[in-house]
């Protein structure tokens, strides 16, 4: 428990935790108290002279005297007038200061009502321009394609660079110049480097920095219908809000969970959305045999005569669907047919993780746990590529505390440029063990780069020197064994270690050699959390419900038993090798598949039916952490389009198979999977269901000043549309409702009287920068067991031995064009790597191949053609292909492969 | 009358070799402090003397070397910095110390990072001082040469490195924690405090900051004693003060005088006062960022304590005089576009006022002020003021500022009524 102390604020009396700042304290208190240079989780600096309070010694001193909030600890007895007019007279004055540059271009920037410097402007009663003098501009740059840039709106408040350089360690991005001149941006105009760069939209309080894909297709805050939602680019499951008008999609802006991604989304979760509005979408059902879109009615009624009862169906699911999608698949299917849809090696995988995390004594940890783990051993996992949002976690928990640093020096933790000066290189402990070189290692302890089989090989090691009865790895090089003797030292003195491992490098016994770590720390009564990265946003929970990969679907149809096959949002030619998906098809009579998309596996399809894009319909997803999350339909799509759930169960309806489901709602489904299988019998429990009400009313997903209602089809009909009803959720697709704070869950967007930017999320928290007021949303569906009597894994793999003439290829990630989704949307089409395969030059060498120069490959007799990348870390024997990028979907890595370049040359 | 500082120096202007240095008795302080005294011993012996320091802000030295973690629980390594940075406009004592007798600075430093147990010290030298800069790295090696620098310097357990580190040249990197961030390679923003650069400094570690003038003292203290410092001076401060006067004076230039000294007697006995057919009208005493002083106060003595009586401060101790034919208006905003220009942009009162103070000086002084604008002048000599700004830079650059507005009163509303400068064109710059 935090101490407490008794504060006086206008002469009455509060109590807040000893030591905040005040300007902490005061807004957790509900005050208002303007600001631009502090940040909820960037802390105090100091700059801007903002947030300016007057202080007192004690109840006799009348003068006081002004002190920055941000900067001054609130102790026993402070003293402070948020209200003296001297010091709102200064306050006045920082704003106009600001405004003697500020070009006043609200009408066409892009931030206008959503401006945090509007909101503080009027919240201190600027409005007259004395200085009348020439404004300075500077010149923009590009910066890419998700980041627009427009300096001379800029107050230099400094907040982008400390999210960009100190923050998300980006080195491509800084402060220029001096005095008034003082620039953002780049030393040369580029495309910024950084993954995280698309939160200086939000981080940046004026319109500097803006998204540029919002940009092409414009609105205002204000017309834009939101709801909570959750993004589907990775296994993290961060919480987003996208935004919608007249049928497009906007943007998706952050959506604050103090659990999982706090303040901020990666670039691929932020930019990813456009594969919504892609040309790409299956908008209506469609059949081979017509060429047109054919109506509703008849595809339903042909698809009754596919799925009649007796006929032979199977059901292939999917890791990007929502849970209720592919529940409803495998109720229509039975669970005898269904397929989870994943490759054999994922299936593997997931299976795996999910054993570790529900038996084992280990925790599964959130993304604000990773954050502020005090030792971490990343075994096996490009988290910046495969789970960006983890990697600035763990970049996070690199920092040390003032604590750490020298109590003596007393630095309060949100002195920021006070903890970083005192505590310079010095960082917590990180150890980066993966095949090929990330980029996490800028941060890390020690790296160590090896082939899958000897990253297991020193996982394992570190478990056996942390407790013997995991198993002993033979034949350890020395230098190894004292590597691993050094990691497991620090992970036994760490508080809260944690083990970062996931399905990257394509190894059960890298996972099995994680988890033994985290479990022998355990048993050494360490709170060990684990930390799996997954592939796809629902892959854990998919894991959850069935099993059976493609290629068990495979060979079911093989065996010959299948008249019909029903695949769910998911591309088969991803999953598997081309020549086994086409002769799959081959073989199979008719293939239905229900997809937004059109992709490879829909093309070969009978009958296509067009499923909600996350943001057209509801649904839960499991995170990797194990964390079922709701995520709300944002706007009605094209008539045709419905969530795939609602697909199927008129399917069942209409083919009259037994067990008929009477699923009116989310409600409905959402409780019989609950009922049915175990591991979800609680994932209802925080959810809210879709009768709730709040003083009768709904909750709105239009905002108070939505505008144009009575005009916006107004070219169609002059009689306002009643708006849709939403059978799922208590939100309305109106603006009429409850205005004020709903259920954390339900937030549809932060605004706050006074507060119309993103910054209006203070007022949604229960304490600045804690969680949601009430509680983060989310259910886990795990705990560990305490007690787990479950035993190490004891298969510790051989050493790897490269081959000669062959390498051994394993995955490399990119976080824009590894993940199918997000690829689709132009601006990650854009910034994705073409296929290419990373040698060590040494190995190149020996292949007689240089970098630039395409070489042939073949694996598993199938020949690749590709250019060639120095990637000077590799172990020797080892290579590596891009995941999932054009021409390399469907091979399942890692696998060996023979260079045919030599007798060439 | 004794002047330890500069006595000994050569009157060709060339630096003493260390040959000439030593001959002089340099180094004894340094090599007594360093094997025979203890490090608190030194900071007692500073404190006794009560040298204050010479850099601007006037805290005592020895104080300031108390608060760094001394022993072996102390962070290491600790760092001792010379702030040889010397940009206030009007000041150049330091330079001329530096280029006249380079080891007495050296001396000093290795006594004062002695008494901190510091392992490495830097020089911060300005970037334009390019003979100091030879001169210093000439010294610096003769030091080495003979392990006054480096390994257990005197035969004794102690180590010191040094390094002159010539700066790229801002104002702000004379402010000491501005210095460090510039030092470590960042941008010369300040730091806030706490917590001090003696417990977080250079690279988070305890690190003292202290000046040319101050350091020179410290081998004299140490060799003829606290008693005999404080007995140079005419006032309760210790020692000799480096005095300088620029401005239309007889013979501008540097003296080495009793701390205490008035201000007559600096203008008119030593710069033989004002240049024929000028009149003196007032005089910033200490630099650009001091308030201006009139007629009424040339009898203040020049030290801490009297100057701040008067309304002003002892700052760098080296005075602008302004005569009859110097526009007011036109010197203050040419102080005023020197502060806005140097400002570093972190704070926004600053950042944003100093030029809007700039372009309304330059505005009235070209007949285009306006009513209104004294009373904006005013609003900003507040809220730029201390505490509402990050440093010390924007309440220094308002210093002269608000003095002017109330000594030249008169002159600022005649530019504003009569819409033009009334010294004509000679008025316009500070000479
Ligand atoms: C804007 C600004 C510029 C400064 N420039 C210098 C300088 O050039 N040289 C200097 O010695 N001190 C300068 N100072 C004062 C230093 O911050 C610091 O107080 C001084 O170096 C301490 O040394 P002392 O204790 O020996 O006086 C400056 C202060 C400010 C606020
Ligand atoms: S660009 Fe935005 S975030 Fe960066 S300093 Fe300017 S206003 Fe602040
Ligand atoms: S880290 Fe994953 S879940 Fe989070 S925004 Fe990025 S892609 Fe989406
Ligand atoms: S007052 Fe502010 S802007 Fe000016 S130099 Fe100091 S920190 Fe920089
Ligand atoms: S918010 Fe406190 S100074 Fe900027």
């Amino acid at each position: 428990m935090a101490k407490m102390a008794t504060i006086y604020i206008d002469n009455k009396p509060y109590t807040v935790k000893e030591g905040d700042n005040l300007l902490h304290a005061c807004l957790s208190l509900g005050f208002d108290i303007p600001y631009f240079c502090w940040h909820p989780a960037m802390h105090s600096v100091g700059a801007c002279r903002q947030c300016a309070v007057k202080q007192f010694k004690d109840e006799n001193d009348t003068l006081g005297r002004i002190v920055m909030s941000c900067m001054t600890p609130a102790v026993e007895g402070t003293r402070i007038s948020i209200d003296d007019e001297e010091v709102r007279a200064f306050r006045k004055s920082i704003i106009e200061f600001l405004m003697t540059n500020h070009p006043h271009d609200c009408p066409v920037c892009d931030e206008g009502g959503e401006c945090h410097l509007q909101d503080m402007t009027v919240m201190t009663g600027h409005s007259y321009r004395r200085f009348r003098f020439k404004k300075r501009t500077y010149r923009n740059q590009y910066l890419g394609p998700f980041v627009n840039h427009e300096m001379n709106r800029c107050i230099q408040c400094y907040r982008c660079v400390r999210f960009y350089r100190d923050y998300a360690g980006g080195r491509d991005f800084g402060a220029f110049a001096s005095h008034h001149h003082v620039y953002f941006g780049r030393h040369k105009e580029g495309a910024l480097e950084n993954e995280f760069s698309g939160n200086l939209v939000e981080i940046c309080p004026t319109g500097v920095f803006t998204d540029k894909t919002f940009k092409r297709h414009y609105t205002r805050k204000w017309d834009l219908q939101t709801a909570p939602s959750v993004c589907v680019h990775c296994g993290l499951g961060c919480n987003t809000i996208p935004g919608e008008r007249y049928g497009l999609l906007r943007r998706i802006q952050n959506r604050y969970n103090g659990a999982v991604n706090g303040y901020f989304l990666c670039d691929r979760g932020r930019f990813g959305y456009e594969f919504v509005n892609a040309e790409r979408r299956i908008r209506q059902p469609l059949m081979k045999r017509s060429s047109l879109p054919v109506p509703r009615e008849e595809v339903m009624q042909h698809l009754s005569r596919l799925i009649y009862f007796g006929a032979r169906v199977i059901g292939i699911g999917s890791p990007r669907a929502s849970l209720e999608g592919n529940f409803a698949l495998r109720s229509l299917v039975g669970e005898d047919h269904f397929y989870t849809g994943v490759s054999a090696m994922d299936a593997r995988l997931l299976e795996k993780i999910i054993m570790v995390l529900a038996k084992g004594p280990a925790r599964s940890s959130s993304l604000a746990e990773a954050g502020a783990a005090d030792a971490v051993f990343v075994l096996g996992e490009d988290v910046t590529n495969s789970a960006p949002l983890l990697a600035l976690s763990l970049r996070q928990s690199v920092r040390l505390k003032p604590m750490e640093i020298d109590k003596r020096l007393h630095i309060p933790e949100w002195d920021d440029s006070a903890v970083r000066n005192a505590a310079q290189q010095e960082k917590r402990p990180l150890f980066v063990a993966t095949p090929y070189r990330t980029k996490l290692e800028e941060v890390s302890t020690q790296a160590y780069h090896a082939a899958p089989d000897d990253l297991a090989r020193l996982g394992f090691a570190v478990a056996h020197e942390l407790d013997n009865r995991s198993p002993a790895v033979k034949g350890l090089p020395k230098k190894l064994h004292t590597l691993a003797e050094g990691i497991a030292r620090v992970l036994s003195q760490a508080e809260h270690p944690l083990i970062v491992s996931g399905t990257g490098c394509g190894s059960e016994a890298v996972l099995e050699s994680a988890a033994n770590v985290a479990w022998a720390l355990c048993r050494k009564n360490r709170s060990a959390d684990l930390c799996f990265a997954v592939p796809e946003c629902n892959s854990l929970g998919l894991a959850l419900m069935g099993e059976g990969s493609v290629s068990d679907a495979f060979k079911a149809v093989h065996d010959g038993a299948v008249d019909t096959a029903i695949i769910l949002e998911n591309d088969l030619y991803l999953r598997a090798e081309t020549e086994d998906v086409n002769s799959f098809f081959d073989k199979v009579r008719n293939v239905i598949v229900i997809d937004h998309s059109v992709t490879g596996t829909a093309s070969k399809a009978d009958v296509v039916v067009p499923a909600a894009a996350f943001a057209e319909g509801d649904g839960t997803l499991v995170n990797n952490e194990g964390r079922a999350q709701r995520f709300y339909q944002v706007f009605v799509p094209d008539r045709d389009i419905e969530e795939s759930w609602r697909w199927l169960r008129d399917i069942m309806a209409a083919s009259g198979r037994p067990g008929l489901k009477h699923w009116t709602g989310l409600d409905d489904i959402v409780q019989a999977m609950s009922n049915s299988i175990k591991a979800f019998k609680n994932i209802a429990e925080s959810n809210v269901p879709a009768g709730y009400r709040i003083t009768g009313q709904h909750i709105p997903r239009q905002p108070h000043r939505y505008s144009g209602r009575t005009a916006m089809h107004a070219n169609i009909s002059v009689v306002e549309p009643k708006p849709p009803e939403d059978k799922d959720s208590p939100l309305s697709f109106s603006m009429e409702g409850f205005s004020g704070q709903p259920p954390a869950g339900l937030i549809p967007r932060f605004w706050a009287p006074g507060w119309n930017s993103v910054q209006a999320l203070n007022k949604f928290q229960s304490e600045v920068g804690g969680p949601l007021t009430g509680g983060d949303p989310g259910q886990r569906l795990f705990e560990p067991v305490q007690e787990s009597t479950v035993s190490y894994f004891d298969e510790v793999p051989g050493a790897f031995s490269p081959r000669e003439n062959e390498l051994l290829l394993v995955r490399v990630y990119h976080i824009f064009g590894s993940e199918e989704l997000s690829a689709m949307s132009p601006c990650i089409a854009e910034s994705a790597p073409g296929p290419y395969i990373g040698l060590k030059p040494e190995d190149a060498e020996l292949f007689q191949v240089s970098e630039g120069r395409d070489v042939r490959i073949s694996i598993n007799d199938k020949e690749y053609s590709l250019p060639v990348k120095y990637l000077p870390e590799l172990p020797s024997g080892v290579g590596v292909l891009p995941a999932g990028l054009r021409g390399l979907e469907g091979l399942e890595l890692p696998a060996w492969g023979r260079i045919n370049n030599q007798a060439k040359g | 009358m004794e002047r330890p500082l500069t006595g000994s120096m050569r009157p060709d202007g060339l630096p003493l070799s260390i040959k000439d240095y030593e001959d002089k008795g340099g180094y004894q302080a340094a090599r007594k402090a360093v094997t025979g005294m203890s490090p608190k011993e030194v900071q007692d012996l500073a404190k006794d003397a009560n040298l204050r320091g010479r850099g601007g802000a006037g805290f005592n030295t020895g104080m300031k070397w108390s608060f760094v973690p001394m022993g072996d629980s102390a962070p290491r390594p600790k760092y001792f910095v010379v702030n040889a940075d010397e940009m206030e406009p009007g000041t150049f004592k330091d330079r001329m110390l530096m280029e006249g007798n380079p080891h007495q600075l050296i001396e000093g430093t290795i006594i004062a990072a002695y008494a901190i147990e510091a392992d490495i010290s830097y020089i911060f030298l300005r970037g334009e001082y390019k003979i100091c800069e030879k001169r210093l790295a000439a010294a610096i090696a003769e030091a080495y040469s003979r392990h006054y620098l480096g390994k257990k310097i005197f035969g004794s357990g102690y180590n010191l490195e040094m390094r002159l580190h010539t700066s790229a040249g801002r104002y702000i990197c004379g402010e000491e924690t501005a210095l460090l961030n510039s030092l470590e390679g960042k941008r010369a923003i300040p730091r806030a405090r706490p917590p001090f650069p003696q417990v977080s400094g250079l690279w988070g570690k305890p690190t003292v900051v202290n000046n040319v003038e101050t350091l020179c003292n410290v081998p004299h203290i140490i060799n003829n004693g606290a008693e005999w410092y404080k007995g140079l001076s005419r006032s309760q401060y210790g020692g000799t003060k480096i005095y300088g006067v620029s401005g239309r004076v007889k013979t501008p230039g540097l003296w080495e005088l009793p701390m205490g000294t008035t201000i007559r007697e600096i203008i008119w006995e030593h710069a033989r006062g004002m240049r024929e057919g000028y009149q003196f009208r007032s005089v910033i005493p200490g630099g650009a960022s001091t308030e201006f002083l009139t007629e009424e106060h040339l009898d203040v003595q020049m030290d801490f304590d009297s100057m701040q009586k008067a309304g002003s401060r002892l700052g760098t101790g080296t005075m602008i005089v302004i005569d009859d034919h110097t526009c007011p208006v036109g010197a203050v905003h040419n102080l005023e576009q020197f502060f806005a220009r140097e400002s570093c942009g972190w704070c926004t009162p600053c950042r944003e006022g100093l030029p809007w103070i700039a372009n309304i000086l330059h505005a009235i002084e070209n007949g285009q002020g306006r009513p209104e604008d004294l009373e904006i002048l005013a609003q900003h000599t507040d809220s730029l003021w201390l505490n509402k700004t990050f440093c010390a830079l924007a309440p220094g650059a308002m210093e002269p500022l608000r003095s002017a507005l109330q000594i030249f009163r008169e002159d600022f509303i005649r530019h504003i009524k009569e819409g033009k400068c009334t010294y004509g064109k000679n008025g316009n710059n500070l000479h």
